[in-house]
């Protein structure tokens, strides 16, 4: 993964572009980043290793660089899905979206979204639509940062049904009080959609401690997309819409990572310290950057909380003093 | 050769219970075959892609009762994704057509939708029960229908189904008229109902046996439905929370009192420990107990409760109880007949899990145990074989080691012994499901001494295809086999294809089974449905650059007459 950068909330900083994976061949590594068709096991030539496609938080990565991935993944027809890795170690991506290679070596993989996901996700994803459905040609191998290595998780183990999973997960104990130094079932599951994917799936937000964590297991989840990372207090830094950036999100090239908070709003996620946003986040959803835009302007038209206004208003001005507001359509 | 006249075989033919004796006799002849299918009239159809429902509908123009399983047993664990298949439809839409005195239809793992609820609501006037077991797709819309249309309709049983919120006024869809309720099980809906219809609904059922509510439904509202219902025999409680000594609580401890045909508990969604006193009254009449979804309740007040059910047949509990709150169970429920024990903390931690120290005590206890799921942190070879000893009754056997390929902490050897002993002692054990670190020599074990075995599931285990091998070729009464992550590659699976015709499916994830194994097993096999569930892989051209020596990620086939399915998603691909 490239190295985490300051965090802009809106995410059109510029960026080196060496910064992006794969930099030695330049900013538009798509070669590496292209996503192909392949059965596990397959090797892809000319990859090095299977770069797996970052998944960062809003909004660092949105530039032209970190194209990488999804606009060809879009081009690909065909079903959303996960690859798995090569034989030696068959890392699979099922449903479960964890990690482990076969004959017991647990690999820390994505997280809570394992097991939950399925029969969850088939009421929600019958409505979805399947048309552009990503196609995930790369693979996730050894190479890859580890998620939290606390819990190492393997697709459907323990074999648990999900619904007894879900249901645990949604009635914690209420009295957690009463049971002295009781641990387990402190879990927040919450719903994640990707916009094309035809079901969702679940993670639970306790299990990690930062932004960089979630976002290093929903890349794992759904590795095909690039968000801005934030920094680890959650706080934007720099200010400003670069036009390119703006391009690049209206080119509906990119995937923004979002959440509904307590109020029933759409959030960018990032902006606000971890435990804030785990305490109001009720679900997820990776947006279509095109889409996406419409709740960026409404986010910066709808003042929120002490902290957002300063800065809001600092950016709503820097936009207005750019001139560039008025080149972003209001979709 | 006796002339048996057709009136006096189907005499005969009524006694035979199981589907199995039925299916052996409609094979004797074709006067047999003629008898049995006219009167035969519950259908169990394991498979929902072995044979087409068209054909089910035209052999059985009786039928009252029809049973089909769709998705294989691994969808539970999310290893089958999510649009595989296992429809309804085609099965209820044969149904309308061909069977309209159908009065009652159970599906597991099967994919239901509101239409094809609304059809079966439409359908069949005399339609008394519907039993859905872990199926999706449906929302409370569908539920509407049902209540709406189904007149006389006796059994609405909803076991851990995923169904779609659209909100609670599906319960007051049950006209006024209806009174012919017995069983009534919404436990696994999310979302609200509503609680006025429901006891408007239980007072005019005077026959309601079984009633299972949802966490929506307050214990003051609990009161009230028992008050009205005190001859339940069966009740899922709704959120068991209330405050001390409330009159509501003083109100719940009476109804229960009241409740003398009470036999089975279970819901306890969000109890605490305060609450489950109020079932004190009638612990010592319970033959049911479930508390597997009350993670508040510590050992100390489980076994408290559990410490007055003399009478207990089935336990579901958490691993919370621990090892020390088992022993309260193997001494107190000497007619344990099945015990469940979940893991609390999903992921492992191994707090406060169990260990086998919980269940030799249990099998000390309860030598009439024939029924076990057990998750724990660990076992013993010393403790299966003690375990094995002390209970020769298991039918059902399924032991899950929380961290795989964990050997016996005490020795560090496999648990190769400690399953074989199970096997050896057990002789009518049906299912078995085994975990911890295991070689090739349990396979040996299980094939040579588990006759009676019916469905296997294997993780992470095994050396090599001899493993594999072993048990295909002494299981004779094989019917289910699931294996993910062991090393089983082609020469395991093709070893003796004949055998799968005799079996209903196999299931292989994460092995070592190529695709050119799997071309070469459909190849030999056509009356097999080989199907490779490959995410990947959603184009046709992409398939002809696919090398035969490529593992595959998931393999599912089963044995059918209806030929390759017609439904299959694109990362589906059947051979």
């Amino acid at each position: 993964m490239s190295p985490p950068l300051e965090h802009d909330y809106i995410g059109l900083s510029e960026v080196p572009s060496a910064a992006v994976g794969g930099g030695e061949e330049g900013a538009l590594n798509l070669k590496a980043t292209e996503l192909r068709l392949g059965l596990p096991g397959s090797e892809s030539p000319d990859r090095k290793d299977k770069v797996g496609l970052t998944l960062e938080l809003l909004p660092r990565g949105f530039v032209s660089g970190a194209k990488r991935g999804f606009s060809d993944a879009i081009d690909g027809a065909g079903k959303w899905s996960l690859a798995s890795g090569e034989s030696g170690s068959e890392v699979e991506l099922g449903k479960g979206g964890g990690l482990f290679s076969p004959r017991g070596e647990p690999v820390a993989g994505s997280s809570g979204g394992q097991g939950t996901g399925g029969k969850d996700a088939a009421a929600k994803a019958a409505g979805q639509e399947r048309k552009g459905a990503v196609q995930v040609g790369s693979s996730v191998g050894d190479d890859r940062a580890m998620a939290p290595a606390a819990k190492a998780q393997v697709v459907g183990w323990p074999p648990i049904r999900s619904y007894r999973k879900n249901t645990m997960a949604t009635n914690p104990s209420k009295n957690k009080d009463d049971a002295d130094g009781k641990q387990g079932l402190g879990c927040l599951y919450v719903k994640v959609s990707m916009d094309g994917a035809p079901y969702l799936r679940k993670v639970d937000l306790k299990i990690y401690k930062n932004y960089k964590e979630l976002s290093s297991a929903l890349e794992k989840m759904f590795s095909c997309f690039t968000i801005g990372q934030c920094g680890s207090h959650g706080i934007p830094g720099k200010d400003g819409l670069s036009e390119s950036r703006l391009m690049d999100l209206l080119n509906g090239s990119e995937y923004v990572l979002t959440y509904e908070d307590k109020d029933g709003d759409w959030m960018l996620v990032g902006d606000v310290p971890w435990e804030m946003f785990t305490d109001s986040c009720k679900r997820l959803r990776i947006m279509k950057g095109s889409d996406a835009i419409g709740l960026v302007y409404n986010f910066l038209s709808q003042l929120r909380g002490p902290w957002r206004n300063a800065r809001t208003g600092t950016r709503h001005n820097a936009m207005l003093e750019k001139g560039q507001m008025n080149q972003i359509p209001v979709t | 050769m006796t002339y048996f006249p057709e009136e006096v075989v189907e005499h005969i033919v009524d006694f035979l219970g199981s589907h199995g004796d039925r299916n052996a006799v409609s094979t004797v002849c074709k006067a047999w075959y003629q008898v049995d299918r006219l009167s035969r009239r519950s259908v169990f159809v394991g498979n929902c892609y072995a044979i087409r429902p068209e054909r089910v509908v035209t052999r059985f123009p009786e039928m009252k009762s029809l049973t089909v399983k769709g998705k294989p047993h691994f969808a539970d664990f999310n290893l089958v994704p999510y649009d595989w298949g296992g429809f309804a439809q085609p099965w209820i839409e044969a149904a309308a057509r061909g069977c309209p005195g159908l009065e009652e239809l159970r599906l597991k793992r099967m994919v239901v939708t509101d239409d094809d609820l609304e059809l079966l609501a439409r359908s069949f006037p005399n339609f008394k029960s519907l039993v859905l077991v872990s199926c999706e797709g449906f929302s409370t819309d569908g539920l509407a229908a049902i209540a709406t249309y189904c007149r006389g309709l006796r059994e609405l049983d909803l076991q851990e189904n995923e169904v779609e919120d659209h909100g609670r006024q599906w319960l007051s869809c049950f006209p006024d008229s209806c009174t012919s309720l017995v069983s009534l099980n919404f436990a696994c809906l999310k979302g609200e109902v509503n609680a006025s219809a429901l006891e408007r609904l239980v007072a005019r059922c005077p026959n309601l046996k079984g009633l299972k509510l949802n966490h929506s439904i307050s214990v003051e509202s609990l009161n009230k439905i028992l008050a009205r219902a005190p001859h339940l025999v069966d009740l899922g409680t709704g959120s068991f929370t209330i405050d001390n000594r409330s009159e509501t609580y003083h109100r719940l401890i009476n109804a229960f009192f009241k409740c003398k045909s009470l036999r089975s508990l279970s819901g306890f969604w969000d109890a605490s420990p305060f609450c489950l006193q109020a079932v004190y009254p009638i612990c010592t009449n319970l033959t049911v107990l479930n508390l597997s979804y009350a993670p508040a309740i510590q050992s100390a007040d489980l076994t408290k409760l559990i410490g007055l059910c003399f009478k207990l047949q089935k336990l579901w509990v958490l691993d919370c109880i621990g090892d020390k709150g088992l022993v309260v169970v193997a001494s107190t429920c000497k007619e344990l007949q099945e015990l469940r024990v979940f893991p609390s903390d999903i992921y492992g931690t191994g707090i406060t899990a169990v260990t086998e120290e919980g269940l030799v005590a249990i099998s000390s206890g309860c030598p009439n145990l024939n029924s076990l799921l057990y998750f724990c942190y660990q076992m013993t070879n010393s403790a299966l074989t003690t375990v094995a000893k002390n209970c020769p009754h298991f039918t059902r056997f399924r032991l899950c080691i929380l961290e795989p390929e964990k050997p016996d902490p005490v020795t560090n050897q496999p648990l190769d012994e400690g399953f074989g002993a199970i096997v050896r002692s057990c002789k009518n054990l049906r299912r078995l499901s085994v975990s911890g670190l295991l070689t090739d020599q349990v396979f040996l074990y299980i094939g040579m001494y588990a006759e009676h075995l019916e469905m296997l599931s294997i993780a992470f285990a095994g050396d090599s295809d001899k493993g594999m091998v072993y048990v295909l070729n002494g299981c004779k009464n094989l019917r289910k086999l699931e294996i993910r992550d062991c090393p089983f590659g082609d020469a395991a699976l093709l070893k003796d294809v004949a055998k799968y015709e005799t079996m209903r499916s196999l299931w292989m994830s994460s092995c070592d089974v190529t695709l050119g194994g799997c071309k070469a097993l459909a190849a030999k096999m056509p009356r097999l449905n080989v199907e490779i569930i490959n995410e990947n892989d959603g184009t046709s051209e992409s398939k002809e650059n696919l090398s035969d020596l490529q593992k595959v990620e998931k393999m599912y086939f089963y044995r059918t007459v209806a030929g390759p399915r017609n439904d299959a998603p694109d990362f589906v691909w059947t051979l």
